[in-house]
């Protein structure tokens, strides 16, 4: 009964073959601690119960060290905190250790966003992975630390700029099945080294794929403009790109998205201020429009928010996406 | 008035009159800001301790109100930035202002000289310039962080604290500052200690507060230039790009992390080693037992201070160091996590065949037993390597911390403030209120933080501003919890505050305590003692009897004379 609280309580689900150890020995210190919380607080209550001051009861002498006692409780503890080190390091040297012939998956930290790389050149801004195969991640940093963090498969490590480090996984369970998102129940990532102002929302989910999927997955990950319509391979790119981070697609206007919501706005009227201007002036949301905002983000800031943009030289986006992006914007409402 | 000095007024601004005592021998703002008396030193620290205290609270407030709903129950008013200067200025003031002075500059000063007989602390004036540099920088320190801001955490971590916009450099001047005030007090205590004990008094005659002080003031002396350099070195980063931190110059942010920790991690035991001093003259106050396993106790604390020094890697098991270094730090940190256990079972062991006296201090005393236990015990689940992996920057850390240094460290103090409060002020609080704001503070704290142990493991990372609903619910219950933690505390400050006004006046010993302290008058006078007091074990206490005409003990004149052998 105690277990399986303590099981559905203090746990998300164990969705990796770490996980079940981790969890192993997090219940083997939580029920010795259990014990040992309980007896020194039972002794505690049993002796202000019984020796608690009131008329007619008197202190009476007892020795005030008895060595057998104290070195009983020296070293009944110090062997099972042994035994937790033992079973704790042990765990801990798999974890760090990838096994070989691991699928690699290449990880960018920035503020704030997550890039995740494949091997065939795919690349995406929420982390798919196959089932029931080994992966690792090596973790990079482009600013500050970050830290990769997946609580349903126990493992975290910290991206440090200019330095690698890695971790790896094999999942246990998929998510869900076929490549339609909708019908996946995604695990989450999150960012667990303070990084900033948007720290707290660095999270994405994590998807789980049978192998079959996962091949089909990455391999339409690869070639996002050829293998999807410009509306979805704007989807896709205004993820991945890190659009999504600053705009909200369902009309969210709080100071939670530095920029402001993309949804519904096609062929709308807007008051801007250019650059170098006090006063604003009104423009159109149409092709041209939004190209400059993405090439030149601050030549002109809608009223009421603040610069601040990231640049998107045609390094970082391609005309062709721009195109796809300017897709998918007309598309949502 | 202009050419008050110190010495002009510890000489002559005091009258002589036996019937004054230190609180009245003088008034005027003068002779407190400048006094040379460890006493009213204390008494400012107190001060001003509870003033950054009353601080941090309310900020500590304002988080859980805020964390009350996912995306912030203040809407645009606490933004993403605003949330990251507010648990900023909560930590930093915390730690820097009040948790690491607490227990050793404000009850530290006032009780020491008095537990060893002496008129003051060895360098008196050392003392004074600790409690001005104490408010040069805390003044300094509050400016920078309420002006420019800071969003780095209390912790400093580079590259971010490199390249963020807010004013790191006047937090980290503040905190420098701060820093020698804590070395100031550290080494009068230690020099105290060794030279000014009377005839009588050796080492193993010390009460146990003693050694947990001068425990805790050989880390101060030895760690804090660490953290001295330290911010130099991040001070050098930014103003001139040394290139020491800054890993786009070839420099390594996880230095700086050793470097922060190797100060932070032996803070943690400047926090708690004198609430451990604290439970032990408590615990065997009030079950009228000397204390069980004195020696062990002694050596304890200062095992644990040296044994510090050697533990601060396990902040970083996540942070890329190598898995030989993790496996040995998650190694050494067991072996600490052992003395403190042996303290645990003392203190209980204490209570055998006792007359247990359930005044308020004692009752602070059971509180921290159960706290600090719960504290120490999840320190266990972080020290195991595979674990901390996964719990590591999650509110179970949250969760953990608080329970040592909030549960241990400030349940301890208040405790600490109750039993010496007679001593300190010559009144008498109210024992039933006392007691009850004692639960209701019990209460409060372990609904705050016991649900974050269990949304920290079930994955909540820390510092997060908005987080997933799936949380929620541990956080309403954390925030109900705060709000009865703060109803608590003030509660409990309040039966202080009115016991100045409207308390019984307070016998010289009204607990029956055998340190020296509580053989002079209560609140002591100026010079402390008329007569060097003579040294007995500090936790005999055969020859106390209560009086209950003054409400307190007096020498038994007809008790057997004491065996001279010492009591352990
Ligand atoms: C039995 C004793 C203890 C053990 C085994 C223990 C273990 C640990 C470990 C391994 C961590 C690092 C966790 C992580 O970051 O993943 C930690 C964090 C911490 N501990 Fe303890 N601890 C103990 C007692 C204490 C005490 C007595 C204090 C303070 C009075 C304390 C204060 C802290 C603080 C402040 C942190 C987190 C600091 C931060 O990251 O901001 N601990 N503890
Ligand atoms: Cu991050």
């Amino acid at each position: 009964m105690l277990s399986i609280l303590a099981d559905t309580m203090f746990f998300p689900p164990e969705r990796s073959t770490v996980a079940g150890s981790v969890d192993g020995l997090f219940d083997f210190i939580y029920y010795l601690s259990l014990f040992f919380f309980v007896l020194i607080i039972g002794f505690m209550i049993y002796f202000v119960l019984k020796y608690y001051q009131r008329d007619g009861h008197t202190e009476a002498p007892s020795p005030s060290h008895n060595e057998t006692l104290e070195i009983t409780w020296s070293v009944i503890p110090s062997i099972l905190v042994g035994v937790i080190f033992f079973f704790g390091f042990t765990e801990y040297l798999n974890m760090r250790e990838a096994p070989e012939n691991a699928y690699e998956i290449q990880v960018v930290a920035s503020k704030w966003n997550w890039v995740f790389k494949y091997p065939n050149g795919a690349e995406s801004g929420d982390l798919h992975i196959p089932v029931d195969r080994d992966v690792k991640f090596l973790l990079q940093s482009q600013d500050v630390l970050h830290s990769f963090y997946i609580p349903a498969f126990r493992i975290k490590m910290d991206c440090v700029p200019q330095r690698y480090t890695w971790t790896w996984v094999r999942a246990t369970h998929t998510t869900g099945s076929g490549l339609d998102e909708s019908s996946h129940e995604p695990l989450r990532l999150f960012c667990a080294e303070y990084c900033g102002q948007q720290h707290s929302i660095m999270h994405r989910k994590v998807f789980v794929h049978e192998t079959a999927d996962f091949d089909q997955w990455v391999e339409k990950a690869a070639n996002i403009l050829e293998n999807n319509t410009p509306e979805e391979a704007g989807k896709i790119l205004f993820g991945r790109k890190g659009c999504a981070q600053c705009h909200s697609v369902d009309g969210d206007n709080s100071a939670k998205y530095p920029g402001p919501p993309l949804n519904g706005q096609w062929g709308t009227e807007r008051q801007v201020t250019p650059r170098g201007s006090s006063s604003p002036i009104t423009v159109t949301m149409d092709e041209n429009y939004v190209r400059q905002s993405i090439r030149q983000p601050n030549s002109e800031i809608v009223v009421g928010r603040k610069p601040g943009m990231t640049v998107f030289t045609p390094q970082l986006l391609k005309d062709e996406e721009i195109t796809a992006i300017i897709a998918y914007l007309k598309s949502i409402k | 008035m202009s050419t008050i000095t110190p010495e002009t007024q510890i000489d002559s601004g005091h009258n002589d009159d036996p019937s004054s005592n230190y609180l009245t021998s003088s008034s005027g703002f003068m002779s407190w800001a400048f006094t040379l008396d460890h006493k009213r030193i204390g008494v400012m620290y107190l001060v001003g301790i509870f003033a950054a205290f009353f601080l941090g609270g309310v900020l500590a407030l304002l988080l859980r109100l805020h964390l009350m709903v996912p995306n912030g129950l203040f809407g645009d008013w606490v933004s993403l930035d605003s949330y990251n200067q507010l648990f900023t200025l909560h930590g930093a003031v915390m730690t820097f202002l009040f948790i690491i002075p607490s227990i050793p500059a404000a009850l530290g000063n006032f009780v020491l000289p008095l537990m060893v007989g002496a008129k003051d602390v060895a360098f008196p004036r050392m003392n004074l310039a600790s409690f001005h540099l104490w408010v040069f920088g805390a003044i300094f320190f509050l400016i920078a962080l309420v002006t420019t801001g800071l969003d780095t955490g209390w912790t400093f971590y580079t590259p971010y604290s490199i390249e963020t916009q807010t004013n790191v450099v006047a937090a980290t001047i503040g905190a420098f500052i701060l820093g020698f005030s804590s070395i100031f007090t550290g080494l009068n205590f230690i020099v105290t200690v060794n030279t000014m004990r009377p005839p009588g008094m050796t080492w193993f005659k010390m009460p146990l507060f003693m050694w947990a002080i001068y425990a805790t003031a050989i880390i101060q002396i030895l760690a804090t230039p660490v953290l001295g350099i330290t911010l130099l070195l991040l001070m050098g980063e930014r103003i001139l790009g040394i290139g020491i931190f800054d890993p786009s110059m070839g420099g390594d942010p996880v230095l700086f992390q050793h470097f922060f920790w190797f100060y932070s991690h032996p803070a943690v035991y400047i926090m708690i080693l004198p609430a451990m001093g604290i439970i032990s003259e408590l615990m065997s106050v009030y079950s009228r037992k000397p204390i069980f396993g004195y020696t062990f106790i002694a050596y304890s604390s200062i095992a644990i201070a040296l044994l510090g020094f050697l533990v601060w890697g396990h902040h970083m098991f996540v942070s890329g160091q190598s898995p030989m270094s993790a496996v040995i730090f998650s190694g050494l940190t067991f072996s600490v996590s052992i003395p403190s256990a042996i303290k645990v079972f003392n203190w209980t062991a204490t209570m055998y065949k006792g007359n247990i006296n359930l005044a308020t201090p004692m009752c602070y005393a059971l509180s921290f037993l159960f706290l600090f236990t719960i504290g120490g015990l999840t320190g266990l689940f972080l020290g195991a390597l595979a674990t901390d992996v996964h719990l590591h920057d999650t509110y179970f850390v949250v969760a953990h911390f608080h329970y040592v240094m909030m549960g241990g460290t400030v349940i301890a103090f208040v405790g600490g403030l109750y039993h010496w409060w007679p001593k300190m002020f010559g009144v008498m609080y109210n024992e039933t209120f006392g007691r009850l704001f004692c639960a209701v503070v019990f209460f409060g704290f372990n609904l705050t933080f016991l649900p974050q142990f269990v949304m920290g493991s079930r994955g909540m990372p820390r510092r997060y501003a908005t987080y997933v609903e799936e949380y929620q619910i541990y956080h309403v219950l954390s925030t109900i919890g705060a709000l009865t933690l703060g109803i608590g505390m003030v509660g409990a400050i309040a039966v202080l505050v009115i016991s100045l006004f409207k308390g019984r006046k307070a016998p010289a010993n009204p607990w029956g305590a055998a340190t020296l302290e509580w053989t002079c008058t209560s609140p002591p006078p100026y010079y402390n003692f008329e007569h060097a007091p003579h040294v007995d074990s500090p936790y005999d206490y055969s020859d106390l009897k209560y009086d209950a005409r003054i409400g307190g003990y007096v020498k038994d004149p007809n008790a057997p004379k004491k065996s001279s052998s010492d009591h352990h």
